[in-house]
């Protein structure tokens, strides 16, 4: 066992292998200088009128995010859902505990791959509908492998 | 009463994080590396089956990988961690008393919550899945250690639906249970333990819950004894009662290239120093020692071997990074030798206190320590909000060329605003 002097402010026993090991260790004063920073008191003038009425400024989180735990980000690739007001490079707040109602514009998985559209339940089964004239609905069948993966709850659109 | 503990278990949870991102990874044998791709640390159902083994070095299996496609997914500790706070905060609610055991595991304590339990365990199951998607098994009995052994039941056994309670089993038929499972799947029994066991006749779990409580207290001591009662349903255990503070406090890893520098190991160790002691004051600890140690690569045979390590004690139990970082530079100038190519180091804080146990000595310089402590709480503070690394000790190096390698490390898919998953319009 080697015997080591934990004194902070005793000079260093050996020289330092470099230049940056011995910046790790500032000396006295600037320690003192950087906690004479912290301690300072901030000073009190006349009480602010409207300290009575300070209130937690409003976060977007708490609008759009109903539940924190099962609520994601995602970003959106192509121009499929323009006519439901969704773009190229939006994010979609997506909410995975919601249960998928006729009409909801879902992220499914068809195919190992995500997808937005909006979902619709016809006699004949599930239709993922686009939002735009050049694309066609896509009727999920046996053969696809088709989960939905959230519901899309808000679309935050750069203006 | 008969207690009612369930442990909650993510199935497999580093590869499910990735295939809730990934959805194309279903169905396919996916493995995660650990750090530095070293091995392998979790492992899709398809890899089990295809015989990969936990642990087991990579680049042994890169061959049967390439025959079966397997896919090898870096480590990506960020989305881990996050999907790890949401499963955990939805258990919450199934339960005023809940103990986080480790990143994928948490007992719940059902005592008092008068309903099927079995079928509680089952909604739990559907909420984790519904909301992050995540697989997890429940197991559910009278104490922690039949807790763990229930949920590994549930694992196993698919006639259990991923739900396994102990306590509505009749008693002949979870003694004919645990007698199927080998002694070193109880949840405390060691690797050098299970031999021991093994000689004097205890083999099952069934062996050693009827063992006689005055022989195994003196051959193995009184750990092993309350292993025993837990066995038999007397809950020793007490939730939270397992992780009291670390005695020690250890970081140490393999750098992602051999580096022969010593400014490089310098580097790293201020990095794992500091890591260290973050964690101590995190469980407001003093260490009075720090252990280093360095070593090359001991597999490659053919190249020179050295590994050393030293104990470095401090005249007082203390918590400031600098002193331990100093220590560290200390103790590495006294271990290595040049003309060796370096393959891990790592550092572990020893002599570990309570922070208000600390006793005070004739030579306390009071106000310096005071010092210490507010800067170190300051330098916590701002990595805690600002994002961990913000403020660190310029001994750690700008870039890290010793830094891990993480070379199929998948997006940070929640943690990261320039790496959300796409989603085709």
């Amino acid at each position: 066992m080697a015997n080591f002097n934990p004194d902070l402010s005793s000079r260093h026993r050996r020289q330092p292998h470099s230049a940056l090991l011995s910046l790790t260790h500032p000396n006295k004063s600037m320690f003192e200088r950087q906690r004479a920073l912290l301690r300072k008191a901030v000073p009190a003038g006349f009480p602010s009128p409207a300290d009575d009425y300070v209130e937690r400024r409003l976060s977007l989180d708490e609008h759009l995010i109903q539940h924190r735990e099962s609520t994601f980000f995602m970003r959106v690739a192509g121009h499929s859902m323009r006519d439901l007001g969704i773009f190229d490079g939006d994010l979609l707040v997506v909410d995975r505990s919601v249960p998928a109602a006729h009409g909801c514009v879902v992220v499914a998985v068809i195919d190992g791959e995500f997808t937005v559209k909006q979902l619709l339940y016809t006699p004949q089964g599930k239709l993922l509908r686009a939002a735009h004239p050049d694309y066609p609905d896509v009727a999920v069948t046996a053969e696809h492998d088709f989960s939905i993966w959230g519901v899309v709850q808000w679309n935050v659109h750069r203006v | 009463m008969r207690r009612a503990i369930a442990l909650v278990d993510c199935n497999n949870f580093y590869v499910s994080c990735e295939r809730l991102f990934q959805p194309g990874l279903e169905r396919k044998p996916v493995v995660v590396l650990s750090n530095n791709d070293g091995c392998v640390v979790s492992r899709s159902q398809e890899a089990k089956d295809l015989g990969l083994k936990m642990a087991a070095p990579w680049h042994q299996m890169k061959d049967l990988a390439r025959r079966h496609g397997i896919v090898a997914l870096s480590s990506n500790y960020s989305l881990y961690a996050d999907i790890s706070n949401r499963v955990m905060s939805l258990l919450s609610r199934f339960s005023p008393e809940q103990e986080v055991y480790s990143i994928d595991e948490s007992f719940l304590d059902l005592g008092g919550i008068a309903t099927d339990h079995t079928a509680y365990g089952q909604q739990m199951r559907e909420t984790v899945g519904r909301c992050v998607g995540i697989p997890v098994c429940v197991g559910i009995a009278a104490s922690k250690t039949l807790a763990k052994l229930a949920n590994h039941v549930a694992k196993q056994d698919c006639r259990f639906g991923g739900v396994c309670d102990f306590n509505r089993m009749p008693p002949a038929e979870l003694d004919t249970l645990l007698s199927s499972i080998a002694v070193g799947e109880v949840w405390g029994v060691g690797r050098h333990t299970v031999p021991k066991l093994e000689r004097i006749g205890i083999r099952s779990v069934l062996d050693l819950k009827r063992a006689p409580a005055g022989r195994l207290r003196a051959g193995f001591g009184i750990v092993l004894a309350r292993i025993v009662e837990e066995l038999n349903g007397i809950a020793c255990l007490e939730l939270d009662d397992v992780a009291p503070a670390k005695r020690q406090i250890t970081c140490s890893r393999s750098f992602g290239t051999l580096t022969s520098s010593l400014a490089d190991l310098e580097q790293a160790l201020v990095a794992y120093t500091t890591r260290a002691a973050e964690k101590l004051r995190q469980q407001r600890s003093l260490a009075g020692g720090i252990q280093i140690y360095i070593r090359t690569n001991p597999h490659r045979k053919r190249d020179p071997q050295y590994q050393q390590s030293i104990i470095v004690p401090l005249a007082w139990p203390s918590n400031d990074t600098r002193l331990f970082c100093r220590a560290a530079l200390y103790g590495l100038s006294r271990i290595h030798r040049s003309g060796y190519a370096y393959q891990k180091a790592g550092v572990t804080l020893t002599h570990i206190i309570d922070a208000a146990d600390k006793p005070d000595t004739l030579f306390d310089d009071t106000a310096l320590q005071q010092k210490s402590s507010t800067l170190m709480s300051t330098l916590d503070r701002i990595n805690r909000r600002m994002g961990s690394g913000t403020i660190r000790l310029l001994g750690e190096g700008i870039s890290a060329r010793w830094a891990m390698r993480r070379e199929n490390r998948s997006q940070r898919y929640t943690t990261e605003w320039a790496e959300l998953a796409v989603c085709r319009s």
